[in-house]
């Protein structure tokens, strides 16, 4: 039998506090190289001169120690735990007690209610969204997304029939982001998940949002959908901030995942161009 | 161009939409929660917290306030979920409010019947906003914490026209 090793839970606090006030206050640095890169090729002046100072407040957030976005989100956990890893402790506990302490220490906002009918505020932005998974090793991957809701709001799935095929996905992304106009805060990263089943679909959308932005797709088909899509988006003259402009979004970002012979589900997780997510290994 | 509140008549008639303008003076937040409370003082025939006249409202709920600072990162939500709110207020009184993204046709026409004006800020540019800030003073419904009514004082903060009094609109 392979050694286990033991981590105490109180390293995962540490990590998720950390990841929490790093992801809030400093924009990824893909995100904003794809915010200079559109700020170049922009033609409308006024996006031009919102997409200047989306990396102005960037830039403003990190030097002041402020918050990207005052709506810090709900925050989203994505842990990956080796086979052979022992954690002692309850590790969702950990993870909340992570997000207690870092918000704050951050002074952001608390978003989270107790409840989508009592509607209390928990005052710690606690509960998190915790997914957890699987793999060989000994480490332990935690990835913090806090998401605002402005964007999440906007977002859509729908199950489709086999016959609607690439095309009636296609129209339902497109669609989506339409419908959705200036409210998520364009330009957007735009998640889709292909595939699964209905909550699988919708985790895809939201996992498909961790890739860097401006890397390729690893599959040769879905990097050809993403790039026909990303076209077709930015013909739709939204724009950065909704005021038009070639610039509706800078990704969008697909994972596929085996479905059932009756079904195409698709998920469209919309992400704003403060796309906020941080990952440790431990 | 830049604006002082309160807003008067003349000022309002003359904006366009899309037109840029630095705002300075009050602002008073209200968002989610705060319009339920403040629909309830309408209907019951209960003065708001704050006279409406030539005044705006922010829809925001601001992170709280880091040592040294007046105030946390502070830009504007999402305008659309406080349309089933704003037509009654309009009627109320209210004339100017500042959020993000489209308005429902009833409040671009409440803001034509009664010259109102809607004005957009940047949607996730909350750092930059917030030092455009420079007071700022929690004045009704405490308990709802972020969600309360503040009044802030703000200087010189970058604004565009979304909807005019007109109901022209930047938004498609």
């Amino acid at each position: 039998m392979n050694d286990i090793r033991i981590v105490d839970a109180k390293k995962i606090t540490e990590t998720v506090r950390d990841l929490c006030i790093k992801a809030n206050l400093c924009l990824n640095d893909d995100v904003r190289q794809a915010l200079f890169n559109a700020s170049l090729s922009e033609e409308n002046q006024t996006a031009k001169k919102v997409l200047n100072l989306l990396l102005e407040n960037a830039k403003l957030a990190e030097v002041n120690q402020l918050p990207l976005c005052q709506d810090t989100g709900m925050v989203i956990v994505f842990v990956t735990i080796g086979e052979n890893v022992h954690v002692t402790g309850n590790i969702s506990a950990a993870i909340n007690e992570g997000i207690r302490v870092g918000y704050r220490k951050g002074y952001f906002r608390n978003s989270v209610i107790d409840s989508p009918l009592s509607r209390n505020n928990t005052n710690d932005n606690t509960p998190a969204v915790i997914h957890y998974d699987f793999a060989p090793g000994d480490e332990i991957k935690i990835t913090v997304m806090p998401k605002g809701f402005g964007s999440e709001n906007m977002g859509n799935m729908k199950m489709l029939n086999p016959a609607d095929g690439i095309a009636g996905a296609e129209e339902f992304i497109i669609e989506t982001v339409k419908k959705a106009g200036a409210n998520p805060c364009p330009p957007l990263i735009v998640g889709v998940g292909l595939g699964g089943t209905m909550e699988k679909a919708a985790l895809l959308s939201k996992q498909a949002l961790i890739r860097a932005v401006g890397s390729p797709n690893p599959d040769p088909v879905l990097n050809e959908l993403e790039e026909r899509f990303l076209r077709r988006i930015n013909q739709l003259d939204i724009g950065p901030a909704g005021y038009g402009g070639l610039t509706t979004a800078l990704a969008v970002q697909i994972v596929s995942y085996p479905t059932h012979i009756a079904g195409f589900p698709v998920a469209v997780n919309t992400a704003c161009h403060a796309l906020r997510h941080r990952t440790e290994i431990i | 161009m830049e604006i002082m509140t309160p807003f008067l008549d003349e000022t309002i008639k003359n904006l366009r939409a899309g037109d840029n303008i630095l705002l300075s003076g009050f602002l008073y937040t209200g968002r989610d929660a705060a319009h339920k409370r403040l629909l309830e003082l309408a209907e019951n025939g209960k003065k708001p917290p704050f006279d409406y006249g030539g005044q705006a409202i922010y829809y925001t709920g601001p992170c709280p306030a880091p040592p040294g600072r007046v105030i946390g990162s502070a830009g504007p939500t999402t305008s659309g979920r406080m349309d089933s709110f704003s037509p009654r207020l309009i009627k109320e009184g209210l004339r100017v409010m500042v959020g993000k993204g489209a308005r429902g046709e009833a409040v671009t026409n409440a803001i034509k019947e009664h010259q109102g004006l809607y004005l957009a800020a940047l949607g996730g540019a909350g750092a930059l906003l917030s030092l455009c800030i420079t007071e700022s003073e929690v004045i009704a419904f405490a308990d709802l914490g972020t969600e309360a009514i503040y009044r802030l004082t703000v200087l010189k903060m970058p604004l565009i026209v979304a909807i005019d009094s007109e109901g022209r609109s930047i938004y498609k």
